[in-house]
């Protein structure tokens, strides 16, 4: 199946806290490169787990790795707060003073492309 | 080896203070109480940043304190508008020298509170807020309520420590004497303890609080079937919970202050509260993030007359969020310059608004090297705030507590690089004989 | 070389040693008055009045609550912006000021002392920072000690000693000055959304709030304090609370006190001076209190005076914030404190327009025109709760102007002619008067006169203000204005302020007590304050006490056990 539309939303997570001081650590990259979603989304979009998984905004694109959490209502995904989930969050705050991380419109679709670790990420955002 | 009680923990809001450490050789070797698991990890500690840095030809270069205050303050001086953003991941001792580096400055002033509670700031000065101590939730409350939030992850004690599952004074059974309600848009660790779990559609928190408003004021006959996902029964059931508790108590998450409506989601939740009052004893509270977020919005208050995202160009405090907040500075390209302290906007911010951050001179002052890293051309390593430096911080119901000191270290702490940098600045003012 | 300052050709009113209006020099030597100076800087005062520095007994400018109100309220910190200048930092604020204005206006005026009213002891940290943050001002603070558990068990198991020696322990842990008492068990029964009249029963903890102050009242006489108990009478704000007011000067008419002084300060008295059972039927009791006042000598009082406008309400009587709130609709803050206390803020407009607001505003001059010794009334706002400590001169211009009292009644509320009496009292205040209410019975009342405070005898502090008036001036709006801002105000023997403008900064010093109990019987209060910090608190016993760093210009006052 092609990509489907879903509400994105972001939130701490323990192992996220756990890595506050230690975000250049793979265990950081482990916990919040990824997305988690209901069992029925990662059918419909054909994906197992820790596949890669593609999540476009308007405001940007991110490839992070899928996660079975059936916590989460079918056509919601979560990222865990971080520089993945921000990579497709929008800075306009519409005069509120706080950026949407969440509720925010996206596509997720399977993808063969790599997650980019955090300096190459970041990286993304020079020049 | 030597046993440290009392121990503050300087992670997350809830500032727990009872920890127990073993240290050996100047290290700590164990935690024995007190600490969740996030905590625990900041007390045992992570890698460190070695030395002050100078970024030349794009690589970050060791040199000394001394050469990254002074070029610091160089940036600073000749920045004409910069932002100096972060303030809550240190003690309320540095916090203040930030005021005074702003207010000489004349700079843009903005806290981690912008990207977490910034719009529950917003509602209390609509509404007001009323709240109380976490020892106060300890003893009365025999009605919890967790709104947008999840606390089993995001703040590990804090069910143990003051709400659901400790036990004060009128609550000596614990969790078996109150109920908990959890409501959310996903199943969460948090939603899996309640007993009641309210799953409501993702950013219809605000209606959801307005019909149970409705409810407690006595006009179930105007809400719908079903509200924001939540079917009209359940809201009925929870609106007799409130009715019938002695106190309740609500505390509330991101979930609701970063969707849709922001602050008037919290508006709607403190008219919740106040309509709650009208049977029982309610109070509310924001699960503040950082250890010391509610210490820098007090102490920018008591020294500015506001809590966040200031200008001091014209003189005085000038207040406005949404424009001096820090992701819309960067966003819109209205700043040449940040010193970004005590805080990661490299991990944090949307990266629209990080392309800015990109292009201008960042100074970065923290223990570790984080995202924000990236983009720093003047990198300052300091003691990590009640490991290695002792200090005032403001619990999230703004109770203050003094960090300890626990182990020595050569690093300098937060208070003395800025109170240098503001020496250096005004030297430089003085030699161009302004 | 010695620090010299010589004020000559000043009218000097120094009420404590009994000068009342002479041409007078003050001789100031390292930050004292002395006798005489050899080589000084000399400030010709030209015929103008000279006072000491002003004693304010009792105002909000510190802490968790002045702090919730800024934080609520940046329509008011807008209101009183002012930009940094070569000495002063950014001031912000009217009602609530910031703190760097606090200290600057305070010190215009010719304040150099201010007593921040209610401390949360949980909460001390916070208003010795915010005191630290406070210049030029010399400062202390008193702790809540009322609603508080511990002081409620030993109320009602009778062990005053056992009272007298937590009493101690608090007084020393949050670095205080003395016994606080607001709504004594009204506010711990508003933690279950109730409150509590003189002699109801304090839900749980069966005692009585008369039973509470009663207690206190014995515990602070086992020391030399150098205050009495400070006391929000229970009540306040409602119609027909007068009687409650003068049955809490009775409980403690019997109680010795150790010093020389009252053994009771009442408070913001105007909130407490109210006939009527309704807002129809509301009016001034002012008189049946200044008669108590006046026929018995172990009371004294502050007037709590309206200035009219917009102002910011806080105390740590929760219960009456939020009736207040259910009133005016507009925005409400609460902050319970776990065993101890609590405290609510809310906006709120005296209006000249309205009934219940005029008579409020006659009450607070009433006081002070009624009652017949200034040695026992002192001059406050309750700032900001009554209004901003900056309209003290506005209320000194009234009690030293009759005229100007009916040039403003005329523009109010009819309901001042038959429901107070303001406009038939027609006693003015004088200047040596003024000079009690503002200074001289304030530090008599706090016990400071004994360590410099509020005159200008030999060894006393080099505090001094100098007003821009003559002793002869009766213009009310020149008196006003000279109120405001002085021609110099000296503090330690530096001038601090200049025609007006603040021109030196320097830090205050912080106030506390230290009441010297018994170890044996501190040890035995011990057992029972560790069950407390064990089971109840959320903090614990070793990171409770305010720690040195909190003071860095301490000025401690020892204060013995008696019996």
């Amino acid at each position: 199946m092609e990509g489907m539309n879903v509400n994105l939303i972001s939130g701490r997570t323990t192992v996220q806290g756990q890595n506050l001081d230690s975000k250049l650590t793979e265990k950081y990259f482990g916990e919040v490169a990824r997305c988690d979603m209901n069992g029925s989304d990662m059918e419909k979009l054909g994906v197992a787990k820790d596949d890669n998984v593609k999540v476009t905004t308007a405001y940007g694109a991110v490839v992070v790795k899928a996660k079975q959490d059936d916590g989460n209502p079918e056509g919601l995904i979560f990222i865990p707060m971080g520089p993945w989930c921000n990579a497709v969050v929008s800075g306009d705050t519409h005069g509120a003073g706080m950026p949407s991380f969440k509720g925010i419109d996206a596509e997720i679709e399977k993808t063969e492309e790599e997650v980019l670790q955090v300096k190459e990420l970041m990286r993304t955002y020079m020049g | 080896m030597v046993e440290i009680t009392d121990v503050v923990c300087s992670l997350c809001g809830c500032v727990c203070d009872d920890i127990v450490l073993e240290v050996e050789n100047n290290k700590v070797v164990k935690v024995k109480r007190g600490a969740c698991s996030v905590g625990k990890s900041k007390l045992l500690g992570h890698e460190r940043i070695k030395s002050p840095m100078i970024r030349e030809n794009g690589e970050l270069k060791e040199c000394s304190y001394d050469e990254a205050i002074k070029k610091s303050a160089e940036i600073l001086y000749k920045s004409r508008r910069p932002l100096l953003y972060g303030w809550s991941s240190t003690v309320c001792e540095a916090d203040k020298v930030g005021v005074e580096l702003t207010e000489d400055l004349g700079a843009v002033m903005d806290n981690t509170a912008s990207v977490c509670h910034g719009p529950s700031v917003l509602a209390i000065q609509d509404v007001g807020l009323p709240s109380c101590t976490l020892g106060e939730v300890k003893n009365r409350a025999d009605l919890v309520i967790y709104w947008g939030a999840n606390p089993a992850q995001a703040h590990a004690n804090h069910m143990k420590r003051y709400s659901y599952v400790s036990k004060g004074y009128w609550t000596a059974e614990g969790k078996k004497g109150k109920k908990l309600v959890v409501v959310d848009v996903r199943k969460t660790m948090t939603a899996k303890m309640a007993d009641v779990f309210v799953q409501v559609e993702q950013g219809q928190d605000y209606p959801v609080f307005s019909a149970l408003r409705a409810i407690l004021q006595g006009h179930e006959d105007v809400v719908p079937d079903k509200v924001g996902g939540v079917p009209k029964e359940q809201l009925l059931e929870l609106a007799n919970m409130v009715k019938e508790a002695k106190f309740v108590m609500t505390f509330f998450g991101m979930g609701v202050t970063h969707t849709g409506a922001r602050h008037n989601n919290i508006v709607n939740a403190i008219q919740f509260t106040r309509a709650a009052h009208l049977h029982t004893k309610a109070s509310i509270m924001p699960l503040r993030g950082h250890y010391n977020v509610a210490g820098i919005n007090q102490v920018c208050t008591w020294e500015t007359g506001f809590p966040f995202a200031i200008e001091m160009a014209r003189g005085y405090a000038w207040y406005n969020p949404g424009e001096l907040s820090a992701t819309d500075l960067l966003y819109r390209g209205d700043c040449d310059a940040a010193m970004i302290i005590a805080s990661d906007p490299g991990a944090h911010f949307p990266g629209e608004s990080l392309k800015h951050l990109a292009k201008i001179p960042v100074i970065q002052i923290d223990p570790y090297a984080n995202p924000t890293t990236e983009f720093a051309d003047v990198v300052i390593p300091v003691a990590v705030s009640g490991i290695e430096a002792e200090g005032n911080v403001y619990r999230m119901d703004n109770i203050p507590i003094r960090l300890r000191k626990i182990l020595d270290t050569d690093y300098l702490p937060d208070e003395e690089i800025l109170e240098r940098i503001l020496t250096e600045v005004r030297a430089l003012r003085e030699k161009e004989g302004e | 070389m010695a620090d010299e300052l010589l004020i000559r050709n000043g009218v000097v009113y120094d009420p404590i040693n009994g000068v009342k209006g002479e041409k007078k020099d003050i001789c100031i030597r390292d930050g004292k008055v002395v006798d005489s100076v050899t080589n000084p800087k000399v400030i010709d005062a030209e015929g103008r009045v000279v006072m000491p520095g002003g004693v304010d007994i009792h105002a909000h400018i510190a802490g968790g609550k002045v702090n919730a109100g800024r934080i609520m309220r940046p329509e008011d910190e807008r209101k009183g912006v002012e930009p940094k200048t070569k000495v002063c930092r950014a001031q912000s604020g009217y009602s609530v000021p910031n703190t760097f204005a606090t200290g600057y206006r305070y010190a215009r005026m010719g304040y150099t002392f201010v007593m921040e009213a209610a401390m949360p002891p949980l909460a001390a940290r916070h208003t010795h920072e915010e005191m630290i943050d406070i210049p030029i001002l010399d400062n202390a603070a008193l702790p809540l000690i009322d609603n508080n558990w511990m002081t409620m068990e030993y109320v009602k198991s009778g062990d005053m000693d056992l009272l007298a020696a937590y009493m101690a322990w608090i007084i020393k842990a949050t670095k205080g000055f003395g016994v606080k008492i607001v709504n004594p068990g009204g506010t711990e029964a508003w933690a279950w959304g109730k409150n509590c009249d003189l002699n109801d029963s304090v839900p749980y903890f069966d005692v009585t709030p008369a039973e509470i102050i009663k207690g206190l009242a014995v515990a602070n006489e086992k020391f030399d304090m150098p205050h009495s108990i400070h006391v929000h009478t229970n009540m306040l704000g409602h119609p027909g609370n007068f009687e409650v007011t003068k049955d809490t000067y009775d409980l403690v008419k019997g109680v010795k006190a150790s010093k020389d002084r009252q053994v009771i300060h009442t408070t913001h008295t105007q909130f407490h001076s109210y006939g009527g059972t309704n807002w129809g039927n509301f009016e001034s009791k002012a008189d049946a209190i200044a008669d108590y006042i006046n026929q018995n000598d172990h009371a004294t009082i502050d007037i709590g005076s309206v200035i009219l406008g917009d102002t910011t309400t806080m105390t740590a009587d929760g219960p009456m914030e939020y009736s207040l709130y259910q009133i005016t609709g507009r925005k409400w803050t609460n902050h319970d404190v776990e065993l101890e206390t609590g405290s609510g803020i809310t906006p709120f407009l005296y209006s000249g327009k309205v009934s219940v607001h005029t008579i409020q505003w006659a009450i607070g001059q009433e006081l002070a025109l009624l009652v017949k010794d200034p040695w026992k009334v002192a001059l406050t706002t309750d700032h900001p709760n009554a209004g901003p400590f900056i309209g003290y001169p506005i209320i000194i211009s009234h009690l030293m102007s009759k005229k100007r009292r009916d040039e403003s009644a005329e523009d109010m509320h009819k309901a001042i002619f038959d429901r107070a009496a303001l406009p038939s009292i027609d006693r003015e205040y004088d200047l040596n008067e003024i000079a009690i209410i503002t200074r001289g019975m304030t530090a008599k009342a706090l016990g400071l006169h004994e360590h410099g405070k509020g005159h200008l005898g030999v060894g006393a502090d080099a505090d001094v203000a100098i007003y821009d008036m003559s002793p002869e001036e009766r213009d009310a709006g020149k008196i006003q204005k000279a109120f405001l801002n002085t021609k110099y105000t000296i503090k330690a023997g530096e001038i601090v302020v200049k025609d007006g403008e603040v021109v030196a900064t320097p830090p205050g010093r912080t106030i506390f007590v230290t009441p010297e109990c018994d170890d044996k019987l501190t040890d035995e209060m011990m057992v029972t304050l560790k069950d407390k910090f064990a089971k109840y608190y959320s903090v614990t016993l070793n990171n409770y006490p305010v720690q040195d760093a909190y003071l860095p210009n301490p000025y401690e006052i020892k204060a013995p056990w008696r019996s």
